[in-house]
């Protein structure tokens, strides 16, 4: 199915509150969902006997903020977390990219991770990229059975892809410099 | 829990007999880098096994978000270290595919060349490595011998052994070299003199028609040797819907018995360099190949290492195939790319079969020269995931053996 069908099938299911957005001029054409009901469209997604996207290629955040003041007047993107999902179906042999963009902060308070369902139990192994996505971008799954760290140790502070990310100047006694 | 006087487990036997936490690395010659598995264990009996990673953690995507793209290059190197050549390729397509670059028929030959030489060597490690694994110590030692000559044969073409950063976007960095001395290995196993002058095509097929050759030895020492088989056949054997649903891919989707090598199912970008070449995908349950051990069960440890196995076949086809075209290709071996190139406001994401898998990359580009976000897909870091449903109720000497036939490289895991 093209991105367009696909993206009339949900429209259709799910209306275009949920489903609000659509590129089809970028090199992977995507979708936009409205992040509290990804883990109902992924599950859709995976079910729907057109679109059985049973496998998940990827799942990645991403921080769109310039931090350089020069630059982000030219910048192209309103600041906010994505979270882009890169989808494939072994059955029908189509791709899809779904894209949830979230407020960089809950409530837009700083330090409180933005908030996005898990869809660990949808596929596998969306267990260990989602972990991987609030180690290194802070990003809270909700409904994750086990969110902790993955690649840096547990007692890190602060989440590296940020792009305001502090680089911390000393980790155990050992200084950074 | 600590062990009090009180206990009368403690009183009573002076051992305890319940459930115990065992550590297995990261610095377990069987992990296979410094992986670190904690196995919660009941006798001989692996109840639990959780992996924990992040040991070689090196920031590979953060270094990638203030770097353009040429200069990320070496550092996809040192992701996937035992297939270095397969990674430039999948970063290389991937900012092709993101600046809509076209390389030239002659580029495109040489890559599948030196691609499938990457995934012979690659795949001789992970036999030998595999062997080793499983207490046998002379297959190392051979596949170690025969990689020798790969990468004194990539070291003809680029000048390093390990980490080449040689296919590079628009092509490569140099064109395949002409006249060279024959590599010492080679000219020891073959009995010719080490002074001898040949042309790099000529010494790669030497060592091509040696190699083959030489699978049949391995087949005995391993594929078909009785111990071997009763270590890993009917062992960790997985659905083609459980590897799918965890994300494996490459040898080890395969070897469960799914049909598909983004080589033949992937991206044009990715296909179009493999048109035109006469290649077989062995799938699980091997249809047509003789003498499969009756304890095989499909998407088992012997299915994964077979897949392996049948796939230096089919590479060293294809390497034989890509050095045909190679002097009647047209174009160059590369098209001009500026260091200093400005992405475009966009974005893509593109996978390629590297031997362990599907390696993705995904790059997104915000006007700058640097991506906003360069993200490497580990294919390892997804195999990996299946470690724990794989390993519950297996004893414990058969877990080296179920995570050794994953093929895992954590350079490529921990990024």
């Amino acid at each position: 199915m093209t991105v367009q069908e696909i993206h009339a099938l949900l429209t259709q299911q799910f209306g275009s509150d949920v489903i609000t957005g659509l590129n089809t001029e970028a090199k992977d054409p995507w979708i936009e969902v409205a992040p509290s009901s990804m883990a109902d469209v992924a599950t859709f997604l995976k079910s729907n006997e057109q679109l059985r996207f049973d496998s998940l290629n990827d799942l990645t955040g991403v921080d769109l903020l310039e931090t350089d003041a020069k630059l982000a007047a030219k910048f192209p993107y309103e600041p906010a977390i994505v979270v882009v999902y890169h989808l494939y179906s072994f059955a029908l042999k189509h791709r899809l990219t779904v894209k949830v963009k979230t407020p960089r902060w809950k409530d837009d308070v700083e330090g409180q991770l933005p908030e996005v369902p898990s869809v660990s139990d949808i596929w596998a192994i969306a267990d260990w990229h989602e972990r991987e996505a609030y180690d290194l971008v802070g990003i809270n799954f909700i409904g994750h059975p086990n969110l902790v760290r993955i690649l840096c140790p547990d007692d890190w502070e602060g989440h590296p892809l940020r792009k305001d990310y502090q680089f911390p100047e000393e980790y155990h006694g050992v200084r950074n410099l | 829990m600590a062990l009090t006087l009180e206990d009368p487990r403690v009183v009573e036997f002076d051992v305890r007999t319940d459930e115990m936490l065992v550590n297995m690395g990261p610095q377990h010659p069987s992990t296979h880098g410094v992986l670190r598995l904690l196995l919660r264990t009941d006798g001989e009996v692996v109840h639990e096994v959780t992996p924990h990673i992040g040991y070689l953690h090196r920031c590979a995507e953060k270094i990638g978000e203030n770097l353009t793209g040429p200069q990320w290059i070496p550092y996809t190197d040192r992701m996937d270290y035992l297939a270095a050549m397969n990674m430039n390729l999948g970063q290389a397509l991937t900012f092709e595919k993101l600046l809509d670059i076209e390389v030239p028929e002659k580029a495109m030959t040489l890559r599948v060349i030196i691609a499938e030489l990457g995934r012979v060597a690659s795949h001789l490690v992970g036999m030998g490595a595999y062997g080793l694994d499983l207490g046998t110590f002379s297959p190392f030692l051979y596949a170690f011998r025969e990689r020798e000559i790969i990468l004194d044969l990539f070291e003809e073409v680029c000048g390093a052994r390990l980490t080449y950063s040689y296919i590079t976007i628009g092509g490569a960095t140099h064109d395949l070299p002409g006249l060279i001395t024959i590599p010492p290995g080679l000219a020891q196993l073959t009995g010719h003199d080490p002074n001898m002058k040949l042309e790099w095509k000529d010494a790669c097929l030497m060592f091509l028609d040696w190699l083959e050759k030489r699978i049949a030895e391995y087949h005995a020492l391993l594929t078909r040797n009785a111990i071997f088989i009763k270590r890993t056949a009917g062992l960790g054997a997985m659905s083609g819907e459980m590897a799918i649903s965890y994300g494996c891919t490459g040898p080890v989707l395969r070897g469960s018995g799914v049909d598909f090598d983004l080589r033949r199912d992937g991206e044009p970008i990715y296909t179009r360099m493999y048109k035109g070449y006469d290649f077989n995908i062995p799938v699980a349950p091997f249809a047509g190949v003789p003498g499969i051990p009756s304890e095989v069960l499909v998407g088992d440890n012997w299915c994964r290492f077979f897949v392996r196995m049948l796939e230096v076949v089919e590479s060293i086809k294809l390497v034989r195939q890509g050095l045909d075209k190679y002097p009647s290709a047209t174009g160059t071996h590369r098209v001009p790319f500026k260091m200093n190139t400005k992405l475009p406001v966009d974005e893509c994401y593109l996978e390629t079969e590297c031997p362990r898998g599907q390696m993705g990359f995904y790059i997104i580009g915000d006007g700058q020269a640097e991506p906003l976000r360069a993200r490497a897909k580990s294919s390892c870091f997804c195999n990996l995931s299946i470690t724990g449903p794989l390993c519950e109720g297996v004893l414990l000497a058969d877990v080296p053996s179920i995570v050794g036939s994953l093929d895992i490289v954590m350079g490529e895991i921990d990024r």
